[in-house]
């Protein structure tokens, strides 16, 4: 058995770092919300500002589960595996892109019309080189990915693993990470599908309170 | 060529996504690769782009561009060598 250290989610245009909200924006756009989360976070990282929405939600959830899971002190790079999947692939940066070539294609949209380049963004800012692997479901699928982080935690240099679901069309965002350890640190939940499913299913309040 | 670098730098910040910055922040001969501004090979690339689209350059040879791309005075003196009449 293996153990959900922690997690994060970013739904609704809130931020959620553990069940607590850290940030929230309903006003705006989509990029406002992102731009004010990544301001919230006091990080120095102005790459942020040139990622894709994609890349942008997947770097907000790993600098929240990073930072208070403190991930990186304890493993050593190779340790640590990172499994992502969403259902709408890099199709929201692949509309813009398209829509840029028929006027002059755009160089840097073009890096960003695939799905695994968040899985690098995230592995160069958080220097992960472990296994890594991106899926692309119908929706949120607990067992797939339960089964699959199974498989890469029976591996024995993998120790942790970053996993879940980073999902981006238009204006609707779904986000979902979590921290899988094969050390049970701080009571930490059991790493099951029908877990995993409650807290992807968890209701957020707005960041003051109201719902 | 005081109001073409200007402009540049505004193109700049736009096309590059450069929202943390603002066209004060960037110095006529500050380095816009590496240890200036930070950019990089994909930054040169929009830059191309940029002279392109809003100059209507089209660079000859892309060996130049690290001369070109020095800083934005270079840019500005580049353009200012180059633009169709």
């Amino acid at each position: 058995m293996f153990y959900i250290s922690r997690y994060s989610r970013i739904t609704n245009r809130l931020l959620v770092d553990q069940g607590k909200v850290i940030y929230g924006k309903e006003e705006g756009t989509l990029d406002d919300f992102l731009a004010g989360a990544f301001a919230s976070l006091s990080v120095a990282y102005p790459k942020f500002y040139k990622m894709d929405h994609l890349s942008q939600l997947g770097f907000l959830a790993m600098e929240v589960l990073a930072r208070e899971s403190q991930v990186k002190q304890r493993y050593a790079p190779e340790q640590i595996a990172l499994i992502l999947s969403n259902a709408h692939a890099s199709m929201d940066t692949d509309k813009v892109y398209f829509k840029s070539t028929k006027t002059m294609a755009s160089p840097a949209l073009f890096v960003y019309t695939l799905t695994n380049i968040v899985t690098g963004e995230l592995c160069i800012r958080h220097g992960i080189k472990g296994e890594n692997a991106f899926f692309v479901f119908p929706q949120f699928d607990s067992k797939q990915l339960c089964d699959y982080v199974d498989m890469v935690l029976a591996n024995e240099k993998t120790q942790a693993c970053v996993a879940g679901w980073v999902d981006v069309i238009g204006d609707q965002h779904d986000v979902f990470l979590y921290l899988v350890e094969k050390q049970n640190r701080n009571n930490a939940l059991e790493h099951r599908a029908e877990q995993l499913q409650k807290l992807y299913q968890l209701k957020y309040g707005t960041v003051d309170g109201r719902s | 060529m005081e109001q073409l670098m200007a402009d540049l730098k505004k193109q700049i910040i736009e096309a590059l996504n450069l929202k943390h910055l603002k066209p004060e922040d960037i110095g006529d001969e500050q380095s816009l690769f590496v240890e200036g501004l930070g950019l990089d090979s994909i930054d040169a690339l929009e830059l191309i782009v940029l002279l392109q689209q809003q100059y209507n350059i089209k660079m000859a040879n892309p060996q130049d561009g690290p001369q070109i791309f020095k800083s934005v005075k270079t840019m500005a003196e580049y353009i200012r060598a180059n633009q169709p009449v």
